[in-house]
């Protein structure tokens, strides 16, 4: 599905250009493009390399275990697959913590961490689980307390209150995620019961 | 709220602090796990760049040959008859695609309609309460070489199309 995805975005602006005579735009937004997906990726690197590096120490240390224990009861309701006390669950956890506080730049390099554990616990298989996908819904839908940005460009704008849709950010985020979790269960047992 | 911003600063540094301080306790070498660890992140980034690269620009080639804003414009007057106010239009539809974009475009919304204003107030809870769900898939299943990714990207952007009437409900019912 990605694959076509991928493919159709591209030729249908490649074949709009042709008929809209847009092909100047397309042709410098290829590279300008690339580019900037390897600033972006530059701008990654020091962010994974210093919280993987603490994490590895977290993870020796004990401290995600703990954190897996305290939360179990929650988070083995949503990932049914995952052992109890298994790291992935510290990492799951910490990517949602981090979310929660709007540390985006934090909960990335944690939730590639959990995802690679749950790929793992998959036997190294190519393909997406169940977990995987249950985590990437919880994070699709954004579980964020503090919209961080909105609020700076808000008071940028000389907002009278910046952070008066904090309330509804987080209601909405609500709704959303628990949402994700029931579509979620639905495209999971809907496969299970065809099979 | 300069609670929620005070932990939101604090919370990070306290974490490493903690981190610390359990494994000088335990004994445990520290900085060498440390730069264990990082290697493993050099690894990921550029493991990760050629899934990035093809996305963002197979993105940008749909936005920049004005394809992405003739559909908006196409489908805007039916979502119109739905109570989908047209001016969040755009930005609905490019949130879950491309995270600069929409970022691009809520401010623009709150630099035009105000940041107070009915739509500026949308546009701010529609970008904080969903993320890019292509980002996401992208960075996630890209990094760990995942390939078959069965029905994620179903899930992830149905949930985005929840996430968005959810923030045209709750804002109206709050703000209305």
């Amino acid at each position: 599905m990605v694959n076509i995805i991928w493919a159709c975005m591209a030729i249908i602006g490649i074949l709009y250009a042709m008929i809209n005579g847009t092909m100047d735009q397309v042709n410098e937004a290829i590279f300008e493009s690339a580019d900037e997906a390897v600033s972006l990726t530059i701008g990654l690197i020091s962010v994974l390399v210093f919280w993987l590096g603490i994490m590895k120490i977290a993870e020796e240390a004990g401290i995600l275990r703990v954190l897996a224990k305290i939360f179990r009861p929650i988070i083995i309701k949503i990932f049914p697959e995952i052992p109890k006390d298994h790291p992935a669950m510290g990492y799951i956890l910490s990517n949602i913590t981090a979310n929660i506080f709007g540390l985006g730049n934090a909960a990335t390099p944690m939730g590639i961490k959990a995802m690679e554990q749950m790929k793992e616990l998959n036997g190294g298989s190519d393909s997406a689980s169940r977990s995987m996908i249950t985590f990437l819904a919880l994070n699709t839908s954004s579980l964020t307390l503090i919209p961080t940005t909105v609020i700076a460009i808000r008071m940028q704008f000389n907002s009278l209150s910046p952070t008066e849709i904090v309330g509804t950010t987080i209601i909405a985020t609500t709704v959303s995620s628990i949402c994700a979790l029931l579509i979620d269960r639905f495209f999971y047992y809907k496969r299970l019961w065809r099979k | 709220m300069s609670i929620i911003t005070a932990v939101s600063t604090w919370i990070i540094p306290c974490f490493i602090l903690l981190v610390l301080l359990v494994a000088t306790w335990r004994k445990i070498p520290a900085y060498e796990l440390f730069v264990e660890g990082g290697k493993e992140g050099v690894k990921m980034a550029f493991s990760l760049l050629p899934f990035l690269v093809g996305m963002i620009v197979s993105i940008s080639i749909l936005r920049s040959s004005g394809a992405l804003e003739a559909f908006i414009n196409l489908i805007s007057p039916l979502l119109t008859l739905i109570g989908i106010p047209p001016d969040i239009v755009p930005l609905a539809l490019v949130r879950p695609i491309s995270g600069n974009a929409a970022l691009g475009m809520t401010t623009e919304l709150i630099e035009t309609h105000g940041p107070d204003s009915f739509i500026g107030r949308l546009a701010s809870t529609m970008q904080g309460s969903t993320d890019t769900t292509l980002y996401i898939l992208t960075v996630y299943f890209g990094a760990i070489g995942i390939r078959k990714m069965g029905y994620a990207l179903k899930v992830g952007l149905l949930a985005d199309i929840v996430g968005i009437i959810a923030s045209i409900i709750v804002v109206s019912l709050v703000f209305g």
